[in-house]
C-alpha cells in the first residue's frame, strides 16, 4: 500500500501556505491603522482630524461679547437677524487677537446691493431697490445706518 | 518567581489582550462633545432665499475651497407654467457674486441653495473601495483625506453632484457640515452668515432644537426622495421642478 508515498509534497505545500498566511496577518496588523473599525469600516481618528481644523468665522456670539454698543443698535432694527460676519467677513483671527488683526472698512455701495439689488427671483416681501435709480452708486451709509437701516435723521432724503 | 507551565498558558492570552489594548490607545475625546448625542441635518427655507451668495462665499473662506469648486452653491430657477418639467437653471460662479438681472420675464423665479444632503443611506459612502468616506455616528458624511485614493467613485455616485476632486490634494472633497465648527458648539459657516435665516443647522436628536416644531407644522421635502437616500437636508417651499 503506497497510496500516500508522496505525502511530503503536500506537507511542503501546506507549510508554504501557512508561512504566507502568517506573513499576511503580520503585515496587515502593521498596515491597518489602529483606529480602523472603531466605529465602522473607516478610520476612527478621521473625526478627530476633521474636528481639529481651524475656524475662520468666530460666530456672532463672540462679536457681541465686546461690541455691545453695535448689538444695542442692531437688535432694535430689521438687521437684528443678520450675523456680524455676514457683512464684515470671517474675523475669528480678530476675535483671538483684537489689537493686531483689524477688520477692513466696508464699501456700502458694493456691500448692500449683494442682498438688496432688485431681482425677479427674490421673495416679493424682501426689501429691494434698483441701486442705479435709487442712489446712483452713492454709498448707502450716507443716508442709512447699516446696523439699523432706517433713514438717518437729516439725511439727504 | 516561579510560573508553572499551566500558569504561563493562562497568562499569555491575557497579556496579548492587554498589549492589543495598549496599541489601540485612548481615543482622543473632543471635549464636551458627545458624538452619539447628535444627529445633524439642515433646514432650507427657500421661501426666504434672496440669492445673495453669502453662504457660498463663507463656505469657500471657512473651508478653503479652491476657486471653481463648490461645497455649497445657489441655483436660480426659471419655470414657466407650460414647461414645469423643464426649468431653466443658472448659477454663475455658484451664486458667489450674486445673480444678474433675469433676461426672461414671466413664469416663476426662485433661488434654491444646494449642498451635501448628509444622507443617512448615502450612495457615495457605499461605493468607496477603501473606507475613506463614511457616515459618522452623529450623521455627517465625511471624507478621510489621508485614506482617500482619489478614485472618483463617490463623485459619480452622489446623485446631487455635491462631491468633487480637490485639485490640490487630489482627493475627494465635499461639505463636512462644518464638522470642525459644530463639534465646538458653533453653527455652520453658511448658516452663520445667511442673512435671512434660509439655512438653519438642525440637530434632530436635540429635543429643544426648533427643527422639531418646524417639521411638525410645515410641509417639507427632500431632494430626489425616490432615491431613498434618507437625505437630512429638508427643504421648505420646494418647487416640483427642482432637481
Amino acid at each position: 500500500m503506497n497510496k500516500f508515498k508522496d505525502a511530503e509534497h503536500l506537507f511542503r505545500l501546506a507549510a508554504v501556505f501557512l508561512i504566507g498566511a502568517i506573513a499576511f496577518l503580520v503585515l496587515r496588523s502593521f498596515l491597518v491603522p489602529r483606529s480602523f473599525g472603531q466605529y465602522g469600516h473607516y478610520r476612527g481618528k478621521a473625526f478627530v482630524e476633521i474636528a481639529a481644523l481651524p475656524v475662520s468665522y468666530a460666530g456672532h456670539q463672540v462679536c457681541e461679547g465686546c461690541h455691545t454698543d453695535v448689538l444695542d443698535v442692531k437688535s432694535k432694527g430689521v438687521h437684528k437677524g443678520v450675523a456680524c460676519e455676514s457683512c464684515h467677513g470671517p474675523l475669528a483671527k480678530h476675535a483671538d487677537d483684537p489689537a493686531s488683526v483689524q477688520p477692513v472698512k466696508l464699501d456700502t455701495a458694493k456691500l448692500c446691493v449683494r442682498c438688496h439689488e432688485a431681482n425677479i427671483a427674490k421673495p416679493k416681501n424682501f426689501p429691494q431697490v434698483a441701486s442705479e435709480d435709487h442712489s446712483g452708486g452713492a454709498a448707502c451709509n450716507s443716508c442709512h445706518q447699516p446696523h439699523s437701516p432706517a433713514m438717518i435723521a437729516g439725511g439727504s432724503q | 518567581m516561579n510560573i508553572t507551565r499551566r500558569q504561563l498558558l493562562i497568562l499569555l492570552p491575557a497579556a496579548a489582550i492587554a498589549w492589543e489594548h495598549i496599541l489601540a490607545g485612548t481615543p482622543e475625546a473632543s471635549p464636551n462633545y458627545n458624538m452619539t448625542g447628535h444627529w445633524w441635518g439642515m433646514l432650507m427655507d427657500i421661501t426666504k432665499c434672496i440669492g445673495c451668495g453669502s453662504c457660498a462665499r463663507a463656505c469657500q473662506l471657512e473651508n478653503h475651497v479652491p476657486d471653481g469648486y463648490y461645497r455649497t452653491w445657489v441655483e436660480r430657477y426659471h419655470v414657466t407654467d407650460w414647461a414645469l418639467e423643464y426649468p431653466k437653471v443658472d448659477s454663475p460662479e455658484g451664486g458667489k457674486n450674486g445673480f444678474p438681472a433675469a433676461v426672461e420675464a414671466g413664469g416663476k423665479n426662485f433661488f434654491v441653495p444646494k449642498m451635501c444632503n448628509q444622507c443617512a443611506d448615502s450612495p457615495c459612502t457605499q461605493v468607496c473601495p477603501v473606507g475613506a468616506t463614511f457616515v459618522s455616528p452623529d450623521g455627517v458624511v465625511l471624507v478621510d483625506q489621508k485614506y482617500c485614493l482619489g478614485c472618483r467613485y463617490c463623485v459619480q455616485a452622489c446623485p446631487y453632484g455635491c462631491r468633487f476632486i480637490n485639485p490640490q490634494t487630489k482627493t475627494a472633497n465635499k461639505c463636512t457640515l462644518c464638522y470642525h465648527r459644530i463639534t465646538k458648539g458653533l453653527t455652520t459657516a453658511c448658516s452663520e452668515v445667511c442673512p435671512t435665516g434660509t439655512r438653519q443647522l438642525a440637530d434632530l436628536k436635540n429635543p429643544n432644537d426648533p427643527i422639531h416644531e418646524f417639521l411638525k407644522t410645515h410641509s417639507v421635502q427632500v431632494l430626489k426622495p425616490h432615491l431613498a437616500t434618507r437625505s437630512k437636508c429638508f427643504y421648505y417651499g420646494l418647487d416640483g421642478s427642482v432637481r
